[in-house]
């Protein structure tokens, strides 16, 4: 799909804050609200815009707690249908977070959130393992986010500039 | 002796400038909590970190001792080909270019080069509150411009003709402007131009702002026909590239003129400082990118914001330029004086009133539009409350 200028400065003010008031996008972009919000509907209906999420610290959510892990992934390829079949065969797990198909030294990496390690070393040893496509797996824990999807979990926006100045 | 009486050995010419209106602001505002500062004349982005950690890296290697005075030849290098792409000029990197502490600096050093004691400088105003004091400083006789609101503080080219005597010397220009925002059109430009050369005129041209125009292609007073010769093209990378603090500017002029600015320059400052200098290696290096993104990101506030003032009472033009917007507040009755102080001490609302850049500010604000969304937001939340107040 061939966006306009303003359907692109749209989604790249959506994409940085999700909740930019209509009124607001509406002024930043300089159309009608009216008009604004058309596009948006017609990004939503395009499936340009997937969903809107809140990009959650959960280290701060005390009693939930959690891992996550990548999966460095080889398998063997199927004739006709290529990396998509066993990919679809992964991603379906809704513990499976992201699935993304790689060049270089392994095929696929898969991201996964569970409770506990146990609970992931269970879903590779009984899940991802055992599927006929899959030929190894390596996992990572991941031990800290420092940033995730451009954002700086403890950022200091404290603005360090003098209050008047020419 | 009394602290009153060392006065007199403060020089005639200093004691006579006027302090800055800025000043008075900064106190006020500086004193109070929770203030939400449009009144800041830089941008809100820190430093690209491609640049910082250039930067650093050139201190982890060493590179703690002068330049030449003229800075670095490879960010010589790099700032000629920078205009060229930029702007379409062509500036020798070894005679016709070097780099200043600042673009203040540089306006400072060309003022004082070509200033004999009573020449006169034109000053379109509102101005940058710099430009003033610095001629006065350089032994000149300022003379102002004024440009209004009603046009959108375009320039009259018929005005500045009348204001050209045979004393004149010089016309500073700013585009951007610094308060405004305005941009000179290309027909300004040329009738600047045209002006110059009737009456034999340098022109200083202040492009610190050049990075932040919005609209339509940048067009500096060097590219029009005949202006080379004539101009004195002064910019930096404190605003396009966020590097205030670095403190790191250039001039370019032909060459028996930049010389002359170079001459004062190795006595008074020997060369802008090392690691800056490297930084700004990076910045125009690899720095495009981040340029463009700030740029993407003043606009969108831009529009929020004048299309807001607008909405809330207080009519302002789209500036072209800059992170201004400079509304009039002559709905209200206000002085700027008294509408800035009152906004400020009623809603927290830092803003600098318009006269403080010249008597044709005065009706007007300057905002800083260079602020969070979300303070800008709440910044004309304010401000309509204080507005409904009146």
């Amino acid at each position: 799909m061939k966006l306009s200028d303003k359907e692109l400065e749209i989604i790249e003010i959506l994409e940085k804050d999700a909740r930019t008031p209509i009124d607001v996008l509406a002024k930043m972009v300089d159309l009608p609200v009216e008009e604004t919000e058309v596009l948006v509907k017609k990004l939503e209906e395009a499936k340009v815009i997937v969903q809107y999420t809140a990009l959650i610290d959960w280290r701060k959510a005390d009693g939930r707690e959690g891992v996550t892990a990548m999966i460095d992934v080889k398998v063997t390829p199927k004739r006709g249908v290529g990396f998509d079949e066993v990919a679809e065969r992964i991603y379906r797990f809704p513990e499976v977070k992201s699935v993304y198909l790689m060049s270089g030294a392994y095929d696929l990496s898969v991201v996964i959130e569970g409770r506990s390690m146990a609970e992931i070393a269970q879903f590779v040893s009984e899940k991802l393992s055992t599927l006929d496509s899959v030929i190894s797996t390596t996992t990572h824990f991941i031990l800290k986010k420092y940033k995730h999807d451009g954002i700086v979990f403890d950022q200091g926006d404290q603005d360090r500039r003098i209050v008047v100045s020419p | 002796m009394k602290p009153q009486t060392r006065k007199k050995y403060v020089s005639k010419t200093v004691a006579g400038l006027k302090p800055s209106g800025i000043r008075r602001f900064f106190d006020l505002a500086s004193s109070m909590d929770g203030v939400i500062s449009l009144g800041v004349g830089e941008p809100d982005f820190v430093t690209s970190w491609s640049i910082r950690e250039a930067s650093i890296l050139s201190l982890e290697q060493g590179y703690t001792s002068y330049t030449a005075n003229a800075g670095l030849l490879e960010l010589r290098q790099e700032i000629a080909a920078y205009l060229r792409r930029k702007f379409h000029v062509d500036y020798c990197p070894e005679t016709e270019i070097f780099v200043t502490v600042g673009a203040s600096q540089a306006i400072d050093l060309a003022l004082r080069a070509i200033i004999n004691p009573g020449d006169e400088v034109i000053i379109v105003e509102p101005s940058f509150v710099a430009y003033e004091p610095l001629v006065v400083l350089a032994g000149g006789k300022p003379v102002a411009v004024h440009t209004s609101g009603e046009d959108k503080f375009q320039l009259n080219p018929v005005h500045l003709e009348r204001a050209i005597t045979e004393r004149t010397k010089a016309v500073i220009i700013c585009s951007p402007n610094n308060p405004t925002g305005t941009v000179l059109s290309p027909a300004e430009l040329e009738a600047i131009a045209r002006l110059a050369e009737a009456y034999d005129l340098l022109v200083v041209a202040d492009e610190i702002y050049a990075e932040l125009t919005y609209e339509g292609v940048y067009m500096s007073m060097a590219a029009v026909s005949g202006m080379r010769e004539r101009t004195i093209l002064i910019s930096g990378f404190s605003k396009g590239f966020a590097m205030t603090g670095w403190r790191l500017g250039f001039a370019a002029a032909p060459e028996e003129i930049l010389q002359a600015m170079l001459k004062i320059h190795q006595y008074a400052m020997m060369c802008a400082p090392t690691m800056a200098q490297y930084g700004a290696l990076e910045a125009l290096r690899n720095g495009e990118r981040d340029v463009v993104e700030m740029r993407n990101s003043y606009r969108r506030r831009r529009n929020y914001f004048v299309a807001s003032l607008n909405e809330i009472g207080l009519p302002c033009h789209l500036p072209g330029g800059a992170f201004y917007a400079f509304p009039s507040i002559k709905p209200t009755g206000l002085t700027s004086e008294q509408f800035a102080e009152r906004l400020l001490i009623e809603e927290k609302v830092a803003v600098v009133p318009g006269n403080v850049f010249g008597q044709s500010g005065e009706g007007y604000i300057r905002c800083s539009y260079a602020s969070s969304l979300e303070q800008l937001q709440e910044a004309i939340k304010r401000m309509k409350r204080f507005l409904a107040r009146l």
